[in-house]
């Protein structure tokens, strides 16, 4: 199978995409703000009783901003592109290119994520991990990743919470394309994101009896398992079985992302004209 | 026609273009409902791990919550002419057209789409507000009914005035700066949890930048029928909301200067 055109998909997206500077920057202070509100919670809940923690408050505070810097790459909106494409019928020309049709969404939705989310990441490492510091405020700081084997296992888990985020846009991509329209699948995949990926608070917060089912789920890929093996919270054999877990979910929702493609592309309508 | 009644007319008109779509609109309620319920699972959560903080269980802290979130989604239903101001009227030129009638400019954006599904917001705060009621003893009565009412005007013309700030900046911007949502939906985050768990220059910033504190966390002390922990007088804790009706007169002031500067983009 030819990469090329993938990438040429990849990249067009992606150039596009970085042209937005000024929303690039109003996105970065917000999440710059809203990543404060977080530590100012988390300070004060930890400041009464710091033992009942599943963390240190100095890894919550770590998450917190792993976590806005990476806010792009969570799939809890659908690509408005493809809703837009399916309802004027620009969706045909799509269908008339000699690719692969889940690949090509595939390679255009990480595109769109990862050129959102870069810029936003560099501007915060600039924020949160220098100027913090500097400013006296390191307690609040971005802290590197604990020692070379966490960093070393944070590669393939970056790169695994990205495919498995593709992964799961896509599948929202083509229920778009099946529903016509991207409010009704934003506004089940977006609580859901958000809640179960560790986004809102990282998974060991709620309740020990929720740990068995939070623990497995797939949106823990996309945040709580990369995370904590950033700070080394999971290491060893543990990090290895939270890589499985990412990659196996990837395999199963891009699997189940081209059986849907299939039956949606077989009975799709033209629309517009 | 008086202004109330013209603004009805609006209201009218905007409940009947949406009443076209019910499945739509209820959807888009529910959406809403659940995008904006997943904060009271993190307050949840955390009250349940950590125990009681600054003095406080989960259940009086979901009265904070809740009234919060109630003003916050009726000013939102009812600014939303001032939230897309920079886009929808500035940029584009329509404010020109909305100047030509012979009436206020604010009048016609507050009346400029209300969307029921913003209601969404105030259906959850309602049903934590309901189980609030059931965790902590508040006496409901008429003095702590009128004093939640008078707070939620309160908080709605804080954030009104907010979004009347946020329009008037597209006077000088051209477009409408997402960067104001840092104080809009930062404030209601920040404002869904008691205070006084935070630190000193955090509150100070909630009390005299933007007064959030006067119009949640006071009053809801005063319903609980609590004494300030930071020793705020308790005849001042009823009165604090007077401070959102300040806030949305000076946000009028900011906007009739940026109205009087204000050249068409002429397209």
């Amino acid at each position: 199978m030819p990469v090329r055109p993938y990438l040429a998909a990849f990249r067009a997206r992606f150039q596009l995409m970085l042209q937005y500077r000024a929303a690039a920057l109003a996105g970065f202070a917000t999440q710059l703000w809203w990543g404060a509100i977080r530590i100012l919670v988390f300070a004060a809940f930890y400041g009464v009783n710091a033992a009942a923690a599943p963390i240190s408050f100095t890894d919550a505070v770590t998450y917190v901003w792993l976590g806005q810097a990476l806010l792009a790459l969570q799939p809890w909106s659908a690509d408005p592109e493809i809703g837009q494409a399916v309802r004027t019928g620009g969706v045909g020309y799509d269908r008339l290119r000699p690719l692969d049709a889940h690949g090509y969404w595939y390679a255009r939705s990480m595109g769109w994520m990862l050129a959102r989310a870069l810029p936003r990441a560099v501007l915060m490492v600039l924020a949160a991990g220098i100027v913090l510091p500097l400013v006296g405020l390191g307690a609040w700081a971005w802290r590197p990743p604990s020692g070379v084997t966490a960093a070393l296992l944070f590669v393939p888990a970056f790169v695994l919470l990205t495919m498995l985020g593709a992964a799961i846009l896509t599948l929202a991509n083509v229920i778009v394309a099946a529903s016509l329209n991207e409010r009704g699948v934003n506004a089940i995949l977006t609580p859901l994101v958000i809640v179960f990926s560790g986004s809102l608070l990282p998974l060991d917060f709620y309740p020990d009896a929720w740990r068995p089912f939070l623990h497995v789920q797939p949106f823990a890929g996309l945040v709580d398992i990369p995370f904590r093996i950033y700070f080394a919270d999971l290491k060893g054999s543990a990090a290895l079985r939270g890589l499985a877990l990412q990659a196996g979910w990837t395999l199963a929702l891009i699997g189940l992302g081209r059986l849907a493609m299939e039956r949606v592309m077989r009975r799709l309508e033209m629309q517009g004209g | 026609m008086n202004a109330l009644a013209l603004y009805g007319r609006y209201v009218a008109t905007s409940l009947r273009a949406q009443a076209q779509y019910p499945t739509a609109t209820l959807m888009l309620t529910a959406g809403h409902c659940a995008a904006t319920a997943i904060e009271i699972l993190c307050v949840f959560a955390l009250f349940h791990r950590f125990g009681s903080v600054g003095g406080w269980t989960f259940g009086e802290a979901a009265v904070f919550y809740a009234l919060v979130n109630i003003m916050f989604s009726l000013a939102d239903m009812l600014s939303r002419g001032f939230e897309v101001f920079g886009a929808d009227f500035v940029r584009t030129g329509a404010f020109d057209r909305v100047l030509l009638r012979p009436r206020a400019a604010a009048l016609q954006l507050a009346g400029h789409e209300v969307r029921l599904s913003r209601l969404g917001r105030l259906l959850q705060a309602s049903v934590v507000l309901i189980f609030a009621t059931n965790l902590v003893p508040i006496a409901w009565d008429a003095s702590t009914i009128a004093i939640a009412v008078w707070a939620v005007a309160g908080g709605v013309a804080l954030f009104m005035g907010l979004l009347v700030l946020q329009a008037t900046l597209a006077f000088w911007t051209v477009d409408s700066l997402e960067i104001m949502n840092v104080l809009t939906y930062g404030g209601v985050q920040a404002a869904q949890y008691p205070l006084n768990i935070y630190a000193a220059w955090f509150r100070q910033v909630l009390t005299f930048g933007l007064p959030l504190a006067c119009v949640a966390y006071y009053p809801v002390l005063a319903i609980l029928g609590r004494p300030d922990p930071l020793g705020a007088p308790d005849w001042f804790l009823p009165l604090a909301p007077i401070a959102g009706f300040a806030f949305l007169a000076l946000s009028f002031v900011a906007w009739r200067a940026g109205m009087a500067r204000y050249s068409s983009t002429g397209s």
